[in-house]
């Protein structure tokens, strides 16, 4: 194949972050810190990016994730370029998600997507010759949502290993939950509690595999306030109405998963709350005043943790070669 | 009694389970080929009591592996100048590329043509076989 000028990365250093697994937990740790100095001391890093440029691939809609990678191109001192909804793009006439990933490897340095469709990064990051990040795909992964989750655990509680972590809510259908509660198996989590309603428990394949390749304690509950002494995270995700089969169910059960400052009672002093966001009425406003409330700060982090992601698959900055 | 006659040169498989035989037709998409094909249902067995056989002439380079998504009992024997020459049973393939389609309706397989599905053995017992989806990781099972 021939090259046609530009300074494209050489295919045999070309990595993608598709699912968290892509990375090893040392590259893991790595970013992690790497968005922490970041957070930290941003100006060291507000040129590293100079003249590259991020396509952003927004096959459907979202709030947070688009504007943290949006923003992190632009503090590395980087452009963009990009479509935020299928519909003002080529794929609405039709085009082959290969098709558009050849030709946007032309225009930008990197690419950053969001599809509807579970697999399609991985698709996309086979043909493609710049790097991919998957910033969501359907129910699937959403690797950049799980490395903001680990910052956030690191910056809050020091070090990412040997945590009693519950999830709470959905976790039947929840990626984050999915992507984060393999991760957190890696670093050698203590114990997973899994607090849900029957209907949206843990996949038993996921389970099974987190019992039989990382051998960790888990504790499957109905209700928080039976665990919550226990727990040093606490990462709470959305019941949405239309897991359930009827109507009646779903309000039987939302409000025992909603978050009150009378369910944190007996919750250590140091534990904190994590949620990815957006949040519906899953926790009461007057707990976003508790001092172990850090889903707000956890967006902010998710910034810092894509910037450093973006120098890692770019090779700029402290990931600069040779 | 119906009889068949022999074949010269192909591919013979035997012992697959009555009733299944339509199923590795499909499989093997050999509505599509162009070469003499029969399919015997309900052969009488010594070992199975009944059984469906498959005998295809004069082609022989076919996934004989992904058969035992069927039934892992096919033996397949292969004959040259009216001979048998090889025989074997299918053995359960590690990944399995096209053949099958994913069963999560949200999979891009299910919608990009220039993909072709990919499967990855995720675990197997007695009685089930199990493989990932390489793209959505949704597990799809097979009966034994």
């Amino acid at each position: 194949m021939v090259s046609i000028g530009g300074d494209k990365m050489n295919h045999s250093s070309l990595r993608h972050l598709i699912e968290p697994e892509d990375f090893t937990k040392e590259e893991i740790l790595k970013v992690v810190e790497l968005g922490e100095d970041m957070y930290n001391n941003p100006s060291k890093y507000s040129d590293i990016c100079n003249g590259k440029i991020l396509a952003s691939l927004f096959y459907e809609p979202s709030t947070r994730t688009k504007f943290s990678f949006d923003s992190a191109m632009l503090r590395l001192g980087g452009n963009l370029i990009g479509f935020a909804d299928a519909n003002t793009s080529s794929a609405k006439k039709g085009e082959s998600i290969a098709d558009t990933i050849r030709v946007m490897g032309y225009y930008a340095d990197i690419i950053v997507m969001r599809h509807p469709k579970e697999g399609a990064p991985k698709l996309a990051s086979m043909y493609s010759e710049v790097p991919v990040i998957n910033a969501g795909d359907g129910g699937h992964q959403h690797p950049t949502q799980t490395l903001t989750d680990l910052l956030t655990i690191k910056v809050y509680k020091g070090q990412l290993e040997n945590h009693t972590i519950a999830f709470c809510g959905d976790l039947k259908y929840g990626r984050t939950v999915h992507s984060l509660i393999r991760s957190m198996a890696r670093f050698n989590a203590k114990k997973f509690i899994l607090i849900s309603p029957e209907e949206l428990q843990l996949p038993s394949s996921l389970k099974r595999q987190l019992k039989d390749q990382y051998d960790i304690e888990i504790e499957e509950v109905r209700y928080l306030e039976e665990v919550v002494e226990q727990i040093d995270i606490l990462y709470m995700t959305r019941i949405q109405k239309e897991r359930f089969f009827n109507e009646e169910d779903y309000l039987k059960l939302k409000n025992s998963y909603i978050l009150t400052n009378d369910k944190l009672e007996n919750a250590k002093e140091d534990m904190i709350i994590m949620h990815p966001l957006p949040r519906v009425n899953e926790i009461s406003y007057e707990v976003d005043d508790n001092k172990r409330a850090v889903y707000f700060e956890q967006s902010k982090l998710g910034v810092y943790v894509r910037m450093a992601l973006i120098s890692k698959l770019m090779e700029v900055g402290p990931y600069v070669r040779g | 009694m119906l009889e068949v006659k022999g074949i010269l040169n192909g591919v013979v498989l035997d012992h697959i389970k009555a009733g299944k035989g339509l199923e590795v037709f499909h499989m093997l998409k050999l509505n599509k080929i162009d070469a003499p094909v029969v399919l015997l249902m309900n052969v009488g067995s010594k070992d199975l009591g009944k059984k469906d056989i498959i005998k295809i002439e004069d082609k022989v380079d076919f996934n004989f592996n992904i058969l035992s998504l069927i039934d892992t009992h096919i033996t397949v024997n292969i004959i040259k100048n009216d001979k048998r020459v090889e025989k074997f049973t299918v053995e359960v393939p590690e990944e399995i590329i096209g053949h099958i389609e994913c069963k999560n309706p949200r999979c891009i397989t299910n919608f990009d043509d220039y993909v072709n599905p990919t499967f990855h053995k995720f675990a197997e017992d007695d009685k089930v076989l199990e493989y990932v989806c390489s793209f959505c990781e949704e597990i799809t099972k097979f009966k034994k």
